[in-house]
């Protein structure tokens, strides 16, 4: 299939970017999106041109770095995947593409369609762990949890902190990406421990890096690629109060 | 200290609970107007009357003043901080399923703070003296507005916008306060439209009556 690519291209933080087009003429819909983006690089690449930029790891839905804006859509117009997930069955002959990176002023672009995702780390860094030296696994039935907490908090472990939730919102806030991070701890026993610091760190660096407010819209849900329920962000704000 | 008092939640739950407090008195201020159908000016003049001398109104006629504000300021300072946060926006629009009217909330805010400014030049600036008028007799002057099609325009207008407002406010709020629940949270939902539609529908029905069927 045939398809205008509009792509998002910056020579780095500092230059302005601009929307290229790119003309692909023999797509095939078994392609990968990624795919489809190595081979215009090939293509780029063969005619001397600078290749496009875009992150991507493991190509399997787990690292969390393929995030990119497609079509209105961060990872793309299908719910619950990553953009290497998505192939392009789902797009139609003629189609026009657009991509862009994730924008948020925390997530600043550092080339084409990659972002800066630091800000993420400083969040995580802030208190999104036990601080406890690590021995050998314990017994896991030592310590009783009820089905349904430790359900809950495996559910919001599996963010893969792509920052989808933040390139959705229309404030840019990270409420899902923190919120799934303090309810992963908060449903545990072994996270209770430390819950109070960890919501009022984490909220405090949150704040501080200048992502938005929730406003309980709804669009991170939405295209959470994990399906990080909004529920989470109820709980955050619960563990925010309790802690002061 | 401070942390907590400038942390983004803080002020969102001050919102939110500034937005709660504001829907309850909604229903009290329609149960007044509601008396405006009546033909014998009587019973609305005399509720007037209560609500403007009784001195616990008074007091808390200024909890209110106070709210709007606090509700009005932290909304327009948290859209601030949200515009700053995406100074960049997206070429290929924004196509992610949310609720519909989460997404204008400032301006159904602006629509309904620019009435309610009409609102107090019409009645409240004249009970205090700023705007002349007689404040015993707010029953001729109601009708009086109701009887300007304009007026009934901007009015019928603005109770739609509050409608679509408290849509989203109501469960919104709730959502904020950390109240999630599997069964209940359904529940709100349905609250919240059903009171976003009969509040607004019982301002709007006093014009339409009085306008087309007096
Ligand atoms: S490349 Fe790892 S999630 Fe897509």
């Amino acid at each position: 299939m045939k398809l205008t690519l509009k792509i998002w291209r910056q020579k780095n933080a500092k230059a302005a970017g601009g929307f290229v087009t790119y003309q692909m003429n023999d797509v095939s819909p078994e392609m990968a999106f990624l795919e489809m983006l190595d081979a215009l690089n090939k293509k780029l690449v063969e005619e001397d041109k600078e290749p496009i930029a875009f992150d991507h790891d493991c190509r399997e839905g787990i690292c969390g770095s393929c995030g990119m804006y497609i079509n209105g859509h961060p990872h793309g117009p299908v719910p619950a995947i990553t953009t290497c997930h998505l192939s392009m069955r789902f797009f139609k002959d003629g189609e026009t593409v657009w991509i862009e990176p994730w924008r948020a002023k925390p997530f600043p672009v550092i080339r084409d369609l990659i972002v800066d995702r630091t800000a993420f780390d400083k969040i995580q860094f802030a208190g999104g762990f036990i601080s406890i030296n690590t021995g050998g696994a314990p017994e896991a039935n030592l310590i009783p949890v009820k089905k349904e907490d430790s359900d809950n908090a495996f559910d919001s472990a599996v963010c893969v902190g792509c920052g989808a939730c933040v390139a959705a919102c229309k404030n840019a806030s990270a409420m899902l990406f923190v919120s799934a991070k303090i309810s992963q701890f908060a449903l545990l026993p072994q996270g209770r421990i430390e819950a109070r610091d960890r919501v009022r760190s984490m909220v405090e660096k949150m704040d501080e890096l200048g992502f938005g407010n929730c406003s309980n819209t709804g669009a991170c849900e939405a295209e959470c690629p994990k399906e990080i329920k909004i529920s989470n962000i109820a709980r955050l704000n619960r563990e925010f109060y309790k802690a002061y | 200290m401070s942390k907590v008092v400038f942390a983004s939640i803080s002020k969102k739950f001050t919102m939110a609970l500034a937005g709660l407090f504001l829907i309850t008195f909604l229903p009290v201020h329609l149960a007044i107007n509601l008396m405006l159908l009546k033909s014998d000016p009587v019973p609305f003049t005399q509720a007037a009357h209560f609500m403007a001398t009784f001195p616990l109104v008074k007091i808390m006629e200024l909890v209110l003043f106070a709210t709007i504000l606090i509700h009005v300021s932290y909304g327009i300072y948290l859209q601030i901080v949200n515009w700053l946060a995406r100074p960049v926006g997206y070429a290929g629009g924004s196509k992610s399923e949310t609720s519909f009217f989460s997404r204008f909330m400032i301006w159904t805010g602006a629509t309904i703070f620019t009435f309610l400014v009409l609102h107090f030049f019409n009645f409240y600036f004249v009970k205090i003296g700023l705007v002349k008028g007689d404040p015993e007799n707010f029953y001729a002057m109601a009708h009086g507005l109701f009887k300007v099609p304009a007026y009934n325009y901007i009015y019928l207008i603005c109770f739609s916008v509050l409608g679509f407002h408290l849509y989203h406010a109501f469960s919104s709020a709730f959502q904020t306060l950390g109240l999630n629940h599997r069964i209940w949270t359904p529940v709100v939902k349905t609250v919240a439209l059903i009171y976003s539609i009969i509040i607004p529908a019982g301002f709007a029905v006093i014009p339409i009556i009085l306008w087309f069927f007096r």
